[in-house]
């Protein structure tokens, strides 16, 4: 009989604590799913950022503010110094004629 | 005063009832519980799966997770197209009911016509699309709006940032997310995700709380870099939307190659149009000259003919050649050249571009070595560079060829070939002889080319082509300050209903730069300029040299050619006071 009585105490403190840690799973998973739809909402979000920004550094774009906006003018190589490395020079051989041509023509 | 009363006496109780009636009563009771009994273990044994069906579908749902369309990106990883979430707007006719400044409202917000509206709702189904790809925060406002029967759906919509400079790559999808052009057609396997699927329970409060079974994974769609350069693409397309209006053509193309890799990094076309807004659609808008057309390539074929002779060793580039009077028959017809040259060594014949010294060239050549040296650079076959609707053009076999067709064929007439196809070809003469695959996926490897010519006569073409580009050729125009170039012109009639139409020109011209170590290939087709030029020279060269120099500027290639460096700027900026 005590057996029993034993046994019937421990059923029930088995049952509550299954009920328990089942309601927290599913607690647990909710949490989770939130997360998962907080993730992808991000993602989405990071998406049309990165489109955002593909939109706005956009070359036309840039090239119409430069030259209408700024009053820029497009590189061209007679306004241009190019300093060539020695070993590879084309232009000249070393830096010194050049940047000094380019004194006397200031 | 009360009587006792007997019962035992009682008439009523003493009234014998029979003995099969309680054993009746009994009997039924227990058929009964049979019956229940009987439907217990129907309903247990037999149909459980029907129940268990019927349960579940009380609490449980079936949920599809979408998957993203890849994207796709230039060499540098700037966005050519993506996907974002949309809405698809749609009613229930017979649900819709709204007062009119409501339904006025609405058909504001989906930029509709509230006649459009109204027949719209009148129709006679129970789904019916008001808008698909209803941007989030549009559809967002419609659902504020709050009428019963409009409802919306979630789908995907497909940006395109830059929009009409990459259309005819890039292409575009259809409202259902399937390319219909140019690389989403083309990778639309690659692109496209495959939706995952799960199973969920839900509880009273429509809320997820268990998963059931592990579900099936979303693949997302892989992405793909192409090996367009966004910068180059602009500065290309830009330089041929100005000619082509310039020279009030009906279209124009152009393509810039990658010597080293093959890689095309502009491919542009005009007309166009704006993948965001596909209004209304022509069929010259959407096509790609530059792959999908073949065009008569005139003298931008003679290069190949002279190449063919120098490694042949049937002439050397200073052989002299008599092209006294201009004219030259063969059988029953006449080639002539725009202006007599007389005596022209193999170098002035190209820097001229004399028909008739090319011809004397081209006809020493037997017509099955012509014929291969087209095929090996890649005339009359579909270049494999993974794009829908590329063309292979036309080079007749050579058992057919008469001496005309011959003759013909080496200076561009009587061949037809791509823009594509030549820009390709050219990367022969711009790395020393040998033919390299292009590409339009990025790819960070050497191109192994296929050899065709020797290097010396590839190097002697260069030095022919950078002359034919020089003060005494047919292309001053070309040149570019700080950079040596080479390439040659090309004019041609158009062919049209069988025959040439002598006031129809297309002028092409395709060269290298910079000469002393050749980074791309810059390949210009204008079609039917009519504002007075039409000569290659004229009209396609000056496109080259803007495009060649701006590009090369744009990848950072030293200058091979001496220039003098002023640091004045054209405005100066005024000293301030």
């Amino acid at each position: 009989m005590k057996l029993n009585a034993v046994l019937i105490g421990l059923l029930l403190v088995c049952a509550l604590l299954l009920v328990t840690s089942q309601h927290r799973a599913r607690k647990a998973f909710i949490d989770l799913e939130r997360a998962q739809s907080l993730a992808r909402k991000q993602e989405v979000e990071w998406n049309r950022l990165q489109l955002e920004q593909t939109r706005l550094a956009k070359h036309s774009l840039i090239d119409s503010v430069a030259r209408r906006d700024l009053k820029l003018q497009p590189v061209s190589p007679d306004r241009t110094l190019y300093l060539n490395p020695p070993a590879e020079g084309v232009a000249g051989s070393t830096l010194a004629p050049q940047l000094a041509a380019a004194q006397a023509g200031r | 005063m009360v009587r006792p009363v007997k019962h035992s006496r009682n008439a009523l109780l003493t009234t014998k009832l029979s003995a099969w009636r309680s054993r009746f009563v009994l009997g039924m009771l227990a058929l009964a519980f049979a019956a229940l009994g009987l439907r217990a273990f129907w309903l247990q044994a037999w149909s459980t799966e029907f129940l268990q069906k019927q349960g579940a579908s009380r609490y449980e749902r079936a949920l599809e997770i979408p998957a993203n369309r890849g994207k796709i990106v230039d060499r540098s990883g700037a966005m050519l197209a993506s996907s974002l979430p949309a809405k698809a707007i749609w009613a229930d006719p017979e649900d819709v009911d709204a007062p009119r400044e409501k339904l006025n409202e609405l058909a504001k917000l989906l930029s509709m016509d509230r006649r459009e509206l109204d027949r719209k709702l009148a129709e006679d189904k129970n789904y019916v699309y008001l808008k698909r790809q209803v941007d989030a925060d549009v559809a967002a406002r419609v659902a504020a709006l709050n009428i019963r029967g409009i409802n919306q759906r979630n789908e995907y919509k497909r940006h395109y940032p830059e929009g009409e400079t990459v259309a005819h790559i890039v292409g575009f999808t259809n409202v259902e997310d399937v390319g219909q052009e140019g690389f989403e057609l083309a990778q639309q396997q690659r692109l496209a995700g495959k939706p995952g699927a799960r199973r969920v329970i839900k509880d009273n409060l429509g809320r997820f709380i268990e998963q059931i079974g592990s579900g099936r994974e979303p693949q997302d769609g892989a992405d793909l870099t192409l090996s367009i350069d966004t910068r180059i693409q602009f500065l290309a397309f830009n330089a041929l939307r100005d000619a082509v209006r310039e020279h009030r053509a009906k279209a124009g193309a152009v393509v810039v190659v990658d010597v080293r890799t093959g890689e095309v990094l502009a491919l542009s076309n005009w007309p166009t149009y704006d993948p965001n807004n596909r209004g209304q659609l022509t069929g010259a808008q959407l096509r790609n000259r530059v792959i999908t057309d073949t065009f008569e390539p005139g003298s931008t074929m003679k290069p190949f003919a002279i190449a063919m002779g120098l490694d042949a060793g049937k002439v050397k580039p200073g052989t002299v050649i008599e092209t006294a009077p201009g004219k030259l028959t063969i059988g029953t017809a006449t080639i002539g050249d725009a202006h007599p040259h007389g005596a022209l060594t193999v170098e002035q014949v190209l820097q001229k571009s004399s028909n008739v010294g090319t011809v004397k060239i081209a006809l020493q050549l037997p017509p099955q070595r012509m014929w291969e040296g087209l095929t090996s650079v890649g005339f009359g076959q579909a270049p494999q560079i993974g794009f829908p609707g590329t063309v292979s053009g036309r080079v007749r076999p050579y058992k057919n060829w008469k001496p005309i067709e011959q003759a013909t064929m080496s200076y561009g007439h009587g061949i037809s070939v791509s823009l594509i196809q030549m820009a390709r070809a050219y990367t022969v003469f711009a790395r020393d002889g040998n033919v390299i695959p292009l590409t339009m996926t990025r790819t960070d490897v050497e191109a192994t080319g296929v050899p065709v010519f020797k290097p010396e006569t590839a190097q002697a073409v260069r030095k022919m082509l950078e002359m034919a580009a020089g003060p005494q050729g047919t292309a001053p125009l070309a040149q570019i300050s700080g950079y040596r170039v080479g390439g040659k012109t090309g004019t041609a009639y158009k062919q049209e209903n069988g025959g040439y139409q002598t006031n129809k020109y297309i002028s092409s011209f395709v060269g290298f730069a910079p000469v002393s170590k050749p980074r791309i290939v810059v390949a210009v087709m204008i079609d039917e300029p009519s504002a007075g030029k039409h000569y290659g020279g004229e009209v396609a060269a000056p496109i080259f040299a803007r495009i060649t120099g701006e590009t090369l500027r744009a990848m950072r290639v030293a200058p091979d050619a001496p220039f003098a460096t002023l640091i004045q700027p054209v405005d100066p900026v005024r000293e301030s006071l």
